[in-house]
């Protein structure tokens, strides 16, 4: 069991996640009502919001630090939080602003912070490889560093994240792949894409262990987390963890669900690992003011960061053209040595 | 014009891609869809919108989202004689299955001497102006027109969108579909005027290879495609205002490309504006100005191009807004060759 301080640190994360995504959401729908236009408002472009994932970032990030790496998904926020990323350029980011983690450039899929090693992405299994070059590069440098790639359960038919299993098991490398069953992908469930019920029995064909977490609860999590991490900084090689995970929500902002059943939804927010971490926490001896605190805490932190984001600036419009590359890309970025002369002879 | 033939029928342009879809898999049971949320959502993008209700899921399949495996499995079921028609969610996923679409389905017609056929479509949602950044905003209309093998469409409107999918799925090699996200009609991704227009309910191709003329015009060609043949149309009623007549083409097909309306154009007008959403270099623009350079130097008094610069597609408004081109920026172009 874990102590007291990592449960209030898992809640806090938990609770600032959660916060963070219905606030983000209110800022998201504003001008895009009545009609809902995916290019108005402060937010444009789509929103994936992870309202019932948070326990799988809590419970595996609890665990992670600074220097250890870890790729998202298209439906990062929750992860980003657990991981440490900066709120505030975070939030920035998603406003598009040029203050923002990628100077407004790369939005809500695509957020980059080197000073936790966080990045994620918009396409399917995408980071598994970088995670798996994080662990080689770790590897090399004799670090105990580990890298984490987050995907959902969408994402294990795909040959990124199948590749990746081989290279890293054949390398034993120092890296956990931590799937996030949800159950759906977009519209399209588990059992009509996908060959089996338990993600983590893709491990068994690479070599490698797999863990399975039939429910998301954080301290389950960071048990089966801890066990994963620990054996990738011990130098044994990757996991596959699965935790299941609830979607609370359409797969992003605008999605009707129309294709999804109703007691589906309400299975999926019935179980809420927030509310059952909070309970724990009860028996810890914390009470009831004490979890307020820390939920108030939590909201001034995210009202803060959206305070700040919203008034920062838009970048300027000739912005789009920096940083294509790292150096300027305006002719050649070194001299050529002078060539010795025919058949000098030194 | 296609206008002409309008009927009092209106569609969007996603209902009469399913409409063609829709009889023609009512004509020929070898035709079927496949791809991520295309049963039960009906297409992230309307493509396939009421298909599984009539045809149900072995005939409209959702898959995993292993583009490699089911894009290379539209291509093994085209060449048994099916005419699987496969749905490529964005054109930017295109980097996780390449390997099957252009050294398969490209090629595999051409290496086997003819003796197999692709009869395959790859439809794919292109295009950004939603802040969607830079991995779900590319058209990427280069990239496949480039590479040999593919037939490569691009409808503006559902007049065309209809025929054209009857001649891609009727046509015996393997057709590169790329609808504008913009131009579909969604609710929650509002068209511009002009894609929704009036179509035929009977079944009728487009063939490949002609482009049309939307506006006529002796000052300036403007030759397009897609979303922006809208904003090329936009920028000549503007250009008109004073004076300055500009002819609108819509390529409609890049594989086969209609040379000869271009040409024909640019010997009417000496000045030509090739206009895109697709990075600049190396591209469908260069490719339209390398054809009237080779073809019709003499006629040529001044050219210009307007396409994304060469910068990956920047998520925030004030970004992607100043590298997508808009009217005004045709506008300009057309005012400086003049």
């Amino acid at each position: 069991m874990p102590s007291t301080a990592v449960l209030q640190d898992m809640y806090e994360d938990m609770v600032t996640a959660r916060y963070y995504e219905e606030r983000l959401q209110e800022e998201y729908l504003e001008g895009k009502e009545p009609a809902f236009d995916i290019s108005a408002g402060p937010i444009p472009g789509e929103l994936h919001l992870a309202a019932g994932h948070e326990a799988s970032g809590a419970g595996v990030c609890q665990h992670l630090r600074a220097e250890d790496t870890v790729t998202a998904p298209h439906r990062p926020h929750h992860i980003a939080i657990a991981k440490g990323v900066d709120l505030k350029k975070m939030t920035a980011e998603i406003f598009g602003k040029q203050t923002g983690l990628g100077k407004g450039k790369g939005g809500h899929m695509h957020l980059f912070d080197p000073e936790v090693n966080f990045a994620c992405s918009g396409i399917i299994a995408q980071g598994c490889p970088p995670a798996v070059g994080a662990a080689m590069a770790n590897k090399k440098r004799n670090t105990d560093n580990v890298a984490v790639a987050f995907l959902g359960e969408g994402a294990i038919d795909q040959g990124a994240f199948l590749e990746s299993l081989n290279l890293a098991s054949v390398q034993n490398l120092p890296v956990i792949f931590v799937v996030e069953d949800n159950d759906w992908a977009i519209s399209m469930p588990k059992d009509r894409v996908t060959d089996v019920e338990d993600g983590s029995q893709r491990a068994a064909g690479h070599n490698l262990p797999g863990i399975r977490v039939d429910h998301d609860d954080a301290i389950d999590v960071y048990e089966a987390a801890e066990e994963a991490i620990g054996r990738a900084r011990d130098g044994n090689g990757p996991t596959v963890v699965e935790v299941q995970v609830h979607r609370r929500m359409g797969h992003f902002m605008g999605d009707a669900e129309g294709y999804r059943p109703d007691e589906d939804v309400e299975r999926h927010k019935a179980r809420d690992s927030i509310e059952r971490l909070a309970a724990v926490l009860e028996t810890h001896g914390l009470t009831q003011d004490d979890l307020d605190e820390i939920r108030a805490r939590s909201e001034r932190r995210v009202e803060e960061a959206i305070d700040w984001a919203k008034e920062q600036p838009l970048p300027e419009p000739e912005e789009a053209y920096e940083n294509v590359f790292t150096n300027d890309p305006s002719g050649v970025t070194e001299s050529p040595p002078a060539a010795s002369p025919p058949g000098g002879d030194e | 014009m296609s206008q002409a033939v309008a009927e009092e029928r209106e569609l969007t342009m996603s209902r009469a891609m399913v409409e063609a879809i829709a009889s023609e898999m009512r004509e020929d049971e070898e035709v079927f869809v496949m791809g991520e949320d295309i049963a039960d959502y009906g297409g992230i993008f309307g493509s396939t919108q009421g298909l599984r209700e009539e045809f149900g899921y072995d005939r409209i399949m959702d898959v995993p989202i292993a583009e490699t495996s089911f894009i290379g499995a539209g291509v093994g079921a085209a060449q048994a004689g099916m005419r699987p028609i496969v749905e490529l969610m964005f054109a930017d996923f295109f980097g996780v299955a390449m390997d099957q679409i252009y050294n398969n389905m490209a090629k595999n017609t051409y290496m086997s001497g003819g003796s197999f056929s692709v009869p395959m479509v790859l439809m794919t949602a292109v295009g950004g102006t939603y802040n969607d950044a830079a991995q779900h905003s590319q058209t990427l209309y280069g990239t496949f027109a480039h590479l040999p093998g593919m037939k490569v469409v691009v409808p503006s409107n559902a007049y065309d969108a209809k025929g054209l999918m009857h001649n891609a799925i009727r046509d015996d090699d393997p057709v590169v579909y790329m609808f504008h996200k913009r131009l579909m009609g969604l609710g929650w991704m509002p068209s511009p005027e002009g894609p929704k227009v009036g179509v035929p309910e009977e079944p009728y191709t487009i063939p490949f290879g002609e482009a049309e003329v939307k506006r006529e015009g002796a000052d300036a060609t403007v030759v397009t495609l897609g979303l922006h043949v809208h904003r090329a149309l936009d920028a000549a009623e503007e250009l008109a205002g004073d004076g300055i007549e500009a002819e609108v083409i819509d390529l409609r097909t890049l594989t086969p490309l209609d040379t000869d309306t271009i040409l024909e154009s640019v010997g009417k007008t000496g000045r030509l504006v090739v206009v895109d959403e697709d990075y600049r270099s190396f591209g469908v623009t260069s490719e339209i100005m390398a054809v009237a350079a080779e073809d019709a130097l003499a006629d040529l008094e001044a050219v210009k191009r307007v396409a994304m610069p060469d910068v990956p597609i920047p998520y925030s408004r004030p970004l992607e807004q100043e590298v997508n081109p808009d009217a005004e920026d045709i506008a300009t172009a057309v005012r400086d060759v003049q």
